[in-house]
């Protein structure tokens, strides 16, 4: 919806409501932008993460497009980058967590004409529980479930005060719900850390483990719910806590009506990864022979659900697919960005909305720097630097419309604040996937 | 300046890597300004170590994983959010300099819980 009025200036101020901000997972889609020309001048009920995402998006004043460094118009980029990505033998696809889920689409559509591989920043943030969902399954829910039946809420390994700053506000720890009509008050909160994060004065208990021993205190508190006795020596020893506590925590889990585990990378970048995130959804899947009980992972990015939702729509896997046999084939640790670039497999890439030459591993960010990519940001950025073409490009949300996935699954539509200048992910995700199917057609043509 | 530097102190630490909200507004604000190059250049060291060390705010330490090496600055970490021989910093460039490109299988380097050796560099 939007209000416009005038004021002293000579440009009008608009009033955007409900905008949705799409900085990270929790997809606020409630905030009140006043918008005067290119600039948002303020975003009521953005946090400190959604303050600085909504006003620091004015319109770049970059160029459209690079092509090695030197301004470009638009349709030589997207020829070089047709040209670059169809002679490619393993090109890689990868980013796609801060664009729409309509620009994603047009993502694996290209991989699959050009035989590529395509990965999202899933891989290198969630992608072990996307492993570990399809071992054990997710028990699971909606945020607005949370917000109304969660009266036990554990983070473990994530820190929202840092992260996602109004999930304690907006979904899982205030808010008053159908059945906590005292909000807070009706609801216990535990926070497990090996860090006493900014996020454990919200907890009620907070539980302080010993670095990259998660598994083993997901394990005990697995054992303990099915009444197996363990070595108290031993499990102070493995987790730095007395089994006295986690057999409290324990307790207060089964008398719980609707118990809520929200996990962060501390889970799935740690030694151990998926087997962590598997230790967590088995003890989630466990804890329902006793009470109501789900889990969530508290995704980062504004539409990296939305990334998962599209490549399993279109491909069947979640991230990390290859489709060079011209079938899709899922190999996290084969098919996944950094390891295609860490053992220098990938011959030429389209990086989308991410950042990989300041994120990768060393070995990762030689090999990219050495094989032609193309680059859409809306920002300048050490990816968008080193590119062999680069576009700068709208943003979504604020200058772009389109649909993202909230990090409960949940689609939530984009209300722009003012138009760009640049062409958007999907215009140029478009001109490219039309100029390779061309290049497709004229090498058939010519073999045959 | 530190042109010639030399270490003092060699100890092996456990860093985490992670979000701050700092780092999260530098990304909007832009990864070439200060704000965000200064975040992701700050190692937060619990107030123990620090006076265990005879460091202070500012002064630079050498990190070494098996697959990287980095300088950075110190900066103490607020009350008790870190236990002696817990590091932090903020994701970033340095940070992922750290990581080994073997992903185990996963996808996922390894990424926090990184082994490091500290040096403590003071200037010549």
């Amino acid at each position: 919806m939007i209000e416009s009025s005038e004021n002293s200036s000579s440009e009008e101020i608009k009033i955007i409501k409900d905008a949705t901000c799409t900085f990270c997972g929790c997809v606020c889609d409630d905030i009140d932008l006043k918008v005067q020309g290119h600039k948002i001048l303020e975003a009521k009920r953005a946090c400190v993460l959604g303050n600085g995402w909504f006003l620091n998006h004015g319109v770049d004043t970059r160029p459209d497009c690079f092509i090695e460094g030197r301004p470009a118009p638009v349709e030589e980029g997207i020829e070089r980058a047709a040209q670059i990505l169809s002679r490619a033998r393993y090109p890689l696809i990868y980013g796609l967590s801060d664009t729409t889920t309509e620009a994603q689409r047009v993502a694996v559509a290209i991989a699959d004409w050009i035989g590529g591989n395509i990965d999202t920043t899933t891989s290198v943030c969630h992608g072990p529980s996307g492993m570990a969902f399809q071992g054990v399954g997710e028990v699971t829910c909606s945020l607005g479930e949370v917000r109304n039946r969660g009266d036990m809420i554990i983070f473990w390994g994530s820190n929202p005060a840092e992260s996602h700053p109004r999930h304690f506000t907006k979904y899982s720890l205030m808010p008053k719900g159908m059945f906590l009509p005292n909000g807070r008050k009706d609801r216990t909160c535990v926070i497990v850390d090996v860090r006493k994060t900014k996020s454990a004065r919200a907890a009620d208990i907070f539980i302080q483990i010993k670095p990259r021993k998660d598994f083993e205190a997901l394990w005990t508190l697995r054992a303990l719910a099915q009444g197996i006795d363990l070595d108290p020596v031993e499990v102070e020893e493995e987790t730095g806590n007395p089994l006295s506590l986690w057999q409290d925590l324990m307790d207060r889990m089964k008398a719980a009506k609707f118990g809520v585990i929200f996990f962060g990378m501390g889970l799935t970048m740690t030694r151990g990864k998926h087997a962590n995130s598997e230790a967590l959804l088995a003890l989630t899947r466990d804890m329902n022979r006793y009470t109501r009980f789900v889990c969530k992972p508290n995704r980062g990015h504004g539409n990296v659900t939305g990334a998962d939702n599209v490549v399993s729509w279109r491909t069947g896997y979640p991230f990390g697919v290859n489709l060079a046999r011209g079938y899709p084939r899922f190999n996290p640790g084969e098919y996944t960005a950094a390891d295609v670039l860490a053992r220098g497999e990938a011959d030429a890439a389209m990086i989308i909305a991410s950042d990989p030459m300041a994120n990768f591993s060393q070995p990762a960010r030689q090999h990219l720097a050495s094989i032609p990519y193309v680059a859409l940001d809306p920002k300048d950025t050490p990816t968008a630097r080193s590119a062999a073409v680069t576009f700068t490009v709208a943003t979504y949300g604020i200058n772009v419309p389109g649909t993202v996935y909230r990090m409960d699954d949940v689609p939530i539509p984009l209300r722009p604040a003012f138009e760009s200048s640049h062409p958007s992910d999907l215009e140029i995700l478009q001109g490219i996937e039309r100029r390779v199917r061309e290049l497709n057609r004229q090498m058939i043509r010519a073999d045959s | 300046m530190f042109e010639t530097v030399y270490a003092v102190v060699t100890e092996e630490f456990i860093l985490i890597p992670g979000r701050t909200s700092r780092q999260g507004v530098g990304i909007s604000e832009g990864k070439f300004e200060s704000s965000y190059q200064e975040e992701i250049q700050s190692l937060q060291m619990a107030p123990s170590d620090m006076q265990r060390l005879d460091l202070k705010k500012g002064d630079r330490v050498r990190l070494t994983s098996e697959d990287g090496q980095i300088e950075v600055c110190i900066i103490p970490a607020r009350t008790d959010e870190l236990p002696a021989g817990l590091l932090f910093i903020a994701y970033g460039d340095l940070s992922s300099r750290l990581m080994g490109g073997d992903t185990h299988g996963s996808g996922m380097p390894t990424s926090k819980g990184i082994d490091v050796q500290l040096e403590v560099l003071k200037s010549a």
